[in-house]
């Protein structure tokens, strides 16, 4: 019989990619583990390694094609012996034990009623309706109240990549509660110019081209959207001096040989500011609030056609030299496409840093479902006035940008009160 | 419970309040006159009736061999010559004697004589279960009334309820079923003062707010619920309560707006639960809420068995507070 590969989840939230290229053509053998595809999610290229052995009988997804659905038949398989391929299903299959349910049924009706009875329990291979926890991604009937099957057809949620957490894996509304739908169908018109007025534009009248959006470039769009018009942001904005800390580093790296950035300490000093101020180390959830006993900071990493937020987990506790080597290896990675989902699914806390390109301050959007972003600018030569006299100094303005549902303004200034006297007193990060 | 009236407020019972509709309908309208076991001599089998004799003569305020087709028959009849009886079973357990009167001659007539002949008949009394009078005298008859065409049934909880529906009922130009609980006429609740208290047949109505779950009921259901919706507070769920207070017409209006907000429904019922108003309820719901709905509709009956004489069985038998809660808590996926 022959082997179906389906389009393989590669993320828990992934539903659909970009079949990049095959490694593999009609006719090959391969055997279990040969990488056979590369696969575009949304945030990274990845290998497929093939999990059975066999003769590649048809590759049923063209190299190169876009938002293949996760599930999809994209190859199939012959065993030894076996010919060719009628053709593939191509849509997800139905569970074959309906079948094998209907032959019993009609069995045991057969053998008549009294029969029935006393053989039913005994049946070996009697279906029991097992209301299991359908799988993510199974192709099996999904279990989800109506109203969460309303909710997830009007936010665009795809039922197939919840748990559903009610009975017999029921999909209930709290299931769907805080899960960013990745695209929106246009419900009705005024729904579809609310939430997308994009795609009610055309062109200015300016020569242009048209540039398809990478998939990462898409999650961008919906994610930051969404963070948008879901979040109430509010922003607050310190001035931090910077002699002290810019002192220490350029001591440090010329004593030890090193090259710690700037953006190593800032970290770093956020990561200890967070643990300090645990109330701001949240993230909002609906009908309840996560609250983080670590400090992992999710570093804003610009790369070609986008950006991407690999994290420093527990940045509090590593030292300058672990965070510069570790911020330095992902950063190579996010701009190689080789991140994987752990190095860059979760954090608690943001951070984009833009003073290189001599900004001096900036609002970042909130990276849901985090609580917090903090935004730097560059530490720049600035009069400042102290004990009555005009000094210069060299000045960072930092933005903390807020989800207001999960932290309030006093709260905000906790944390960012706790940073600028780590930043300006550096000393105390070695703590 | 909000009761908008100008007039004050008087505690009262449920049993007074029964008592004051009356007398107030019958000074109001001389065509208005009670009939039934011991309501006149005896003031009422379970005081219902106290004073009426009094005020209103042996005419007026008739004392009724044990007959129920018979008494429930000559009601029919004065009706449909113009009169207004109020007929009062002795407990509605007895009037499955007499339900044919009501059904094929109360329910029927203005249908089948083309609307020439109405039947302005109340038929009142106790209904459902009391305190250990067993399989026979137990029995919740809501669902048998409601099912009929051309009867309007009404089972009020509170005292306010109970008097300004029953004063509508005497004055609908239609038979109507009026459903009262033994347990509850000794139960005391604010009544507006006054004459004028009247409550519209077909309107159920919000008589505690909530947001997660919502608890319907009727007669003295409601009060179990309130209970449950206490105990529910304490334990951090917003339980909102409705009170049918009239069952046919059913005026699921404000059930189906609660459910759009709180996503799940329990009906609360003591009586059965096989084809019950709760099933009835439960399956409205549906086909109009079909959408809002986060979990099954669930029903809290009694069991489905005939009421037990023991005590401790009929305790189990019953609805409960806590059978509430418990089904409330499934219905919001907790433990």
């Amino acid at each position: 019989m022959s082997i179906e590969i389906r389009m393989p989840a590669l993320s828990p939230t992934m539903e659909k990619g970009t079949l990049a290229k095959w490694l593999i053509k009609e006719g090959d053998t391969i055997a279990a583990g040969d990488v056979i595809a590369e696969i575009e999610t949304d945030k990274a290229t990845m290998e497929v390694e093939a999990a059975d052995e066999g003769k590649v009988g048809k590759l049923a997804v063209a190299a190169g094609t876009a938002d293949v659905p996760v599930g999809t038949v994209i190859a199939v398989l012959l065993e030894e012996g076996e010919a060719g391929v009628a053709s593939p299903s191509t849509s997800p299959s139905l569970p074959r034990k309906r079948e094998s349910s209907a032959e019993e049924k009609v069995d045991s009706r057969l053998r008549g009623n009294d029969e029935q009875k006393k053989s039913a329990p005994i049946l070996p291979s009697a279906p029991t309706p097992q209301p299991t926890v359908p799988a993510a991604h199974d192709d099996a009937r999904i279990f989800a109240s109506p109203l969460a099957r309303r909710i997830a057809k009007q936010s665009g949620i795809d039922l197939n990549t919840l748990q559903g957490s009610g009975p017999g894996g029921r999909v209930v509304k709290r299931d769907l509660e805080g899960k960013a739908p990745l695209a929106r169908p246009q419900v009705a018109a005024t729904a579809a110019t609310a939430v997308a007025p994009a795609t009610v534009y055309g062109p200015a009248d300016a020569p242009h081209e048209e540039v398809k959006l990478s998939t990462m470039r898409k999650v961008i769009a919906e994610r930051l959207s969404e963070s948008k018009r879901t979040v109430p942001h509010f922003y607050m904005t310190v001035d931090v001096q910077m002699d002290h800390l810019l002192a220490a580093r350029k001591d440090i790296n010329e004593a030890e040989g090193l090259k710690l950035s700037v953006n190593d300490f800032i970290i770093k000093a956020l990561a200890i500011a967070l643990k300090r101020v645990p109330e701001a180390n949240v993230q909002f959830a609906g009908d309840k609030l996560y609250r983080y006993s670590r400090a992992d900071v999710s570093v804003a990493v610009a790369i070609d056609g986008g950006l991407i937020t690999p994290i420093i987990r527990g940045a509090d506790t590593k030292g300058l030299i672990e965070i510069s080597n570790e911020m330095r290896a992902l950063a190579e990675k996010a701009r190689a496409g080789k991140l994987m989902p752990e190095d860059y699914k979760g954090g608690t806390i943001s951070l984009s840093n833009l003073g290189m390109y001599g900004i001096k301050e900036f609002e970042a959007v909130i990276n849901p479902p985090q609580a917090a972003i903090l935004a730097v600018g560059a530490a720049e030569q600035r009069a400042v006035i102290k004990n009555g006299q005009i000094v210069p100094a060299t000045v960072m303005s930092a933005t903390l940008s807020v989800d207001h549902r999960a932290i309030d303004g006093a709260i905000g200034a906790k944390l960012l009160t706790a940073f600028k006297a780590l930043i300006e007193n550096p000393a105390r990060l070695a703590l | 419970m909000s009761i908008d009236v100008k007039a004050g407020l008087k505690s009262q019972t449920v049993r007074e309040a029964l008592r004051d509709a009356m007398a107030e309908e019958m000074r109001r309208d001389p065509d208005v006159f009670l009939m039934g076991e011991e309501v006149a001599q005896y003031q009422g089998a379970y005081k219902v009736s106290q004073g009426l004799l009094d005020e209103f003569g042996p005419k007026r305020v008739m004392d009724t061999p044990i007959t129920e087709h018979g008494f429930a028959g000559l009601g029919v009849g004065a009706a449909f010559a113009g009169l207004k009886p109020i007929i009062e079973f002795m407990t509605f357990n007895f009037a499955m004697q007499a339900i044919d009167q009501i059904i094929n001659s109360a329910a029927k007539t203005r249908y089948m004589s083309g609307g020439q002949i109405g039947c302005p008949i109340v038929f009142r009394g106790p209904n459902g279960a009391a305190s250990r009078v067993a399989a026979q005298h137990s029995q919740n008859y809501a669902a048998w009334y409601a099912h009929i065409p051309g009867l309007k049934v009404v089972a009020p909880y509170s005292a306010a309820d109970a008097k300004g529906l029953l004063k509508a009922a005497i004055r609908d130009p239609n038979p109507v079923v009026f459903l009262e609980n033994e347990i509850l006429y000794g139960k005391t609740f604010d009544v507006p003062e006054g004459d004028d208290w009247i409550v519209p047949l077909g309107k159920s109505a919000v008589v505690r707010e909530g947001s997660d779950v919502t608890l319907v009921a009727y007669s003295i259901a409601v009060g179990q619920c309130l209970e449950a919706a206490d105990a529910l507070a304490a334990d951090g769920v917003s339980a909102e309560v409705i009170d049918l207070r009239t069952l046919r017409p059913l005026d699921l209006e404000p059930v189906i707006a609660s459910v759009q907000k709180t996503n799940r429904l329990l009906v609360v019922e003591e009586g059965w639960p096989t084809c019950g108003i709760s099933a009835e309820v439960s399956a409205r719901v549906t086909e109009q809420a079909f959408d809002y709905l986060d979990a099954p509709v669930l029903r809290v009956a009694n069991a489905d068995v005939p009421t037990p004489y023991a005590a401790n069985l009929e305790k189990l038998w019953l609805i409960s507070p806590e059978k509430i809660i418990t089904a409330a808590k499934a219905a919001l996926y907790r433990d």
